[in-house]
């Protein structure tokens, strides 16, 4: 059973709508929505919701308001500055800016201050045409440390297992930080989508030290690549220089926003320019 | 004056705008550069930095001799940096620490003391008529926030700041955001960028921050968005149309006023509207 | 001596689980006094991060002098190392009766890095 990742140091490059065409392609898998910050790709594969499962990560300092003396200590030794006061001088808890360590409950003279679990979000299992999909909903603030990632690739394995499916296709986080690091762990195949501008460039070189600092294989695929020829160029001399495996490229295409709009992905149009491509890309990453 | 310029979706074209932004302004500006994962700006000004800082954060260091094998330091942290193995071995991972300081007080034995240490680092450059301030997180260290609050206070009170966020609704945006006076969201009329924008905007109401919206590659398909900030009372303060050229001249790192000069009225307009001086 | 196996369940019957920071149980088999004792892992399937350095502070204290995983990540490879306990890889879904045998023959070899990149793998 493979795992294969559709990353982009980059937003914007296209890897979303990449996954979502790989997805129709690939035949029997199951499908995670790895970014659970903003997920995008149940917009396309359009997912039916069969089980809800709530998820707590870190804490949340409870107050309790009886035997609180109101001394105000635990407004002193917050670093994080979470800890107001309402009108009466009770403490009260800035849930965006507390980080759950604590330090508040073990400093109360009165213990009146318990940690709790914090709801941070959702995750769902749900059936799409092309396959059981796990996705997720992070609540808007939330610490996005990678454990709802965790959770969700957990699931898609254990489904995985159980159906006999042959692929996982993950749809990764922007970025080269915790959810990303969560996503790319122990994965076969990390796909990077990259395009071809100066930001782009910048942002696939950090993607692959981190790729290679986890030890993932990685492999790159150029959309846009018509758009700027002499970053194209950079691009695959960066590749070669690496020893990274160029997968392919894609030119700019409007049929991308337009497939977007009528809620398809570009393996529905298959005799199209870029759906062929994209067929062919698939091939080589398969 | 403080304005965040966020989005919900990556790749709308925040840094375009920030950037933006701040050549309007000029010498009243001072950008900073708050995606520290995948940070952009610098890329399109043609200027090394003038000046480098380190990031750093404090973290615990154990002192072997005092330490009585008690192990209350690893069971106070909430975040499982500290494993205490006995015969006076402490392992410290950095990399999970908040900071938070919950370990000192909490060793009987006074075998703490907190020292610095380096997760990313801080880049001044002055180009284009203002300064930027770029904030990058080390590889493989894994919270942005550290370092986006460090690059925050950076800012300065006779300046208008302006604050690229990194993309999302996460903490690391909400850290950028927080106690702005405006928030300028940039987002495209496709259903990707609709779908986003809405959950910014969901985090943004939560926050008790004042927005409006910024279209980009506006191509006449943005009803959707029109129709969404209305029922949400939110102003659509500018569209920049899709273009081709500006596409390409981003793609070689030109700013979009290289490339379209004549929408600097606009960005001054958009400025005036929201209120700053 | 002492060897700790990640396990799915309280005893040797069960099949091991592969990994470290989030397995269920340890089962602690000593050789010398063939007894075994399972220890709870429990508290460490909630931890945001860091689970691996719990459960190899738990190892360690269980005076186990190796242990076998299916896999280790790098935070609690670096506890166990610290804790001078050798780390041995199944090598596959095995019960712990089984990774027991191999082990005695000499089949399983201990590794001298973490074989996974942790962060929840």
């Amino acid at each position: 059973m493979k795992e294969i990742l559709i990353i982009s140091g980059k937003g914007g490059a296209g890897k979303t709508s990449l996954c979502a065409a790989f997805a129709v392609l690939a035949g029997k898998s199951v499908l995670v929505d790895c970014d659970v910050d903003a997920s995008d790709l149940h917009l396309l594969l359009k997912p039916e919701v069969r089980e809800t499962h709530p998820f707590f990560a870190g804490l949340l300092p409870e107050i309790g308001k009886e035997g609180c003396t109101r001394c105000g200590k635990c407004m002193d030794v917050c670093r994080f500055g979470a800890v107001g006061a309402d009108r009466a001088g009770f403490p009260v808890i800035d849930e965006n800016a507390c980080e759950g360590c604590g330090v508040c409950a073990s400093h109360c003279p009165a213990e009146v201050i318990h940690m709790k679990p914090r709801s941070c979000g959702e995750w769902y299992e749900s059936e799409t045409a092309r396959g059981t999909m796990f996705h997720a909903k992070l609540w808007p603030g939330g610490e996005n440390s990678g454990k709802l990632v965790a959770e969700i690739r957990r699931a898609a394995r254990a489904c995985a297992g159980n159906s006999g499916a042959d692929r996982i296709l993950l749809d990764g986080p922007p970025g080269i930080g915790c959810p990303v690091i969560s996503a790319m762990t122990g994965v076969d195949l990390a796909v990077i989508v990259t395009e071809p501008t100066v930001s782009g460039f910048h942002d696939l070189d950090r993607t692959v030290r981190l790729a290679r600092q986890f030890e993932v294989e990685c492999a790159v695929i150029l959309n846009k690549a018509d758009l700027n020829r002499e970053v194209a160029g950079r691009v695959r001399s960066y590749c070669e220089e690496k020893e990274l495996r160029f997968l392919g490229e894609i030119p700019f295409d409007p049929l991308f926003s337009q497939a977007l709009r009528e809620g398809k992905t570009l393996a529905d149009y298959p005799d199209s320019a870029p759906g062929r491509k994209i067929a062919e890309l698939w091939r080589a990453v398969e | 004056m403080n304005i965040a310029i966020a989005s919900g979706k990556g790749g709308t074209g925040k840094t375009t705008v920030s950037l933006a932004l701040a050549e309007t302004l000029g010498s009243r500006a001072r950008l900073l550069d708050c995606d520290v994962e995948e940070p952009n700006c610098h890329l399109f000004l043609d200027a090394e930095p003038i000046r480098r800082e380190e990031v750093q954060i404090s973290v615990p260091e154990f002192d072997r001799e005092r330490c009585t094998d008690c192990g209350a330091c690893a069971r106070v942290c909430n975040f499982h940096a500290i494993a205490a193995l006995g015969k006076k071995k402490i392992l410290f991972f950095p990399e999970l620490c908040h900071s938070c300081g919950g370990c000192l007080p909490a060793c009987p034995s006074g075998a703490i003391r907190e020292v610095m240490h380096r997760i990313g680092r801080l880049e001044f450059r002055r180009a284009a008529g203002f300064e930027l301030v770029t904030g990058v997180v080390d590889v493989g260290y894994p919270m942005a926030v550290p370092v986006i609050r460090d690059l925050k206070k950076q800012a300065l009170s006779d300046k208008t700041n302006l604050f690229d966020s990194p993309p999302g609704t996460a903490c690391p945006m909400v850290a950028t955001v927080r106690g702005a006076d405006y928030v300028l969201l940039v987002t495209e009329p496709t259903p990707f960028g609709l779908h986003d924008l809405e959950l910014a905007c969901d985090t943004l109401e939560a926050l008790n921050l004042r927005c409006g919206v910024i279209v980009n590659r506006a191509d006449g398909h943005g009803g959707e968005v029109e129709n969404f900030c209305r029922g949400r009372d939110i102003p659509i303060l500018m569209e920049i149309p899709f273009s081709r050229k500006i596409a390409e001249g981003y793609s070689s790192g030109k700013r979009l006023l290289e490339c379209a000069p004549e929408l600097k009225l606009e960005f001054e307009r958009l400025l005036a509207e929201i209120g700053v001086k | 001596m002492k060897i700790a196996l990640t396990s799915r369940g309280r005893s040797l019957d069960v099949l091991l689980d592969t990994r470290f920071g989030r397995a269920p149980y340890f089962v602690v088999y000593d050789t010398v006094s063939k007894e075994t004792e399972a220890v709870e892992n429990i508290q460490n399937l909630n931890a945001v991060q860091g689970a691996g350095i719990q459960a190899a502070t738990t190892v360690a204290k269980t005076g186990a002098e190796a242990v076998i995983s299916g896999h280790c990540g790098p935070k609690a490879f670096r506890v166990l190392q610290a804790a001078g306990i050798k780390v041995y890889l199944s090598g596959g879904a095995l019960t712990g009766t089984e990774a027991l045998r191999r082990f005695e023959a000499g089949d399983l070899k201990p590794i001298d890095t973490a074989d996974v990149e942790g962060h929840w793998a």
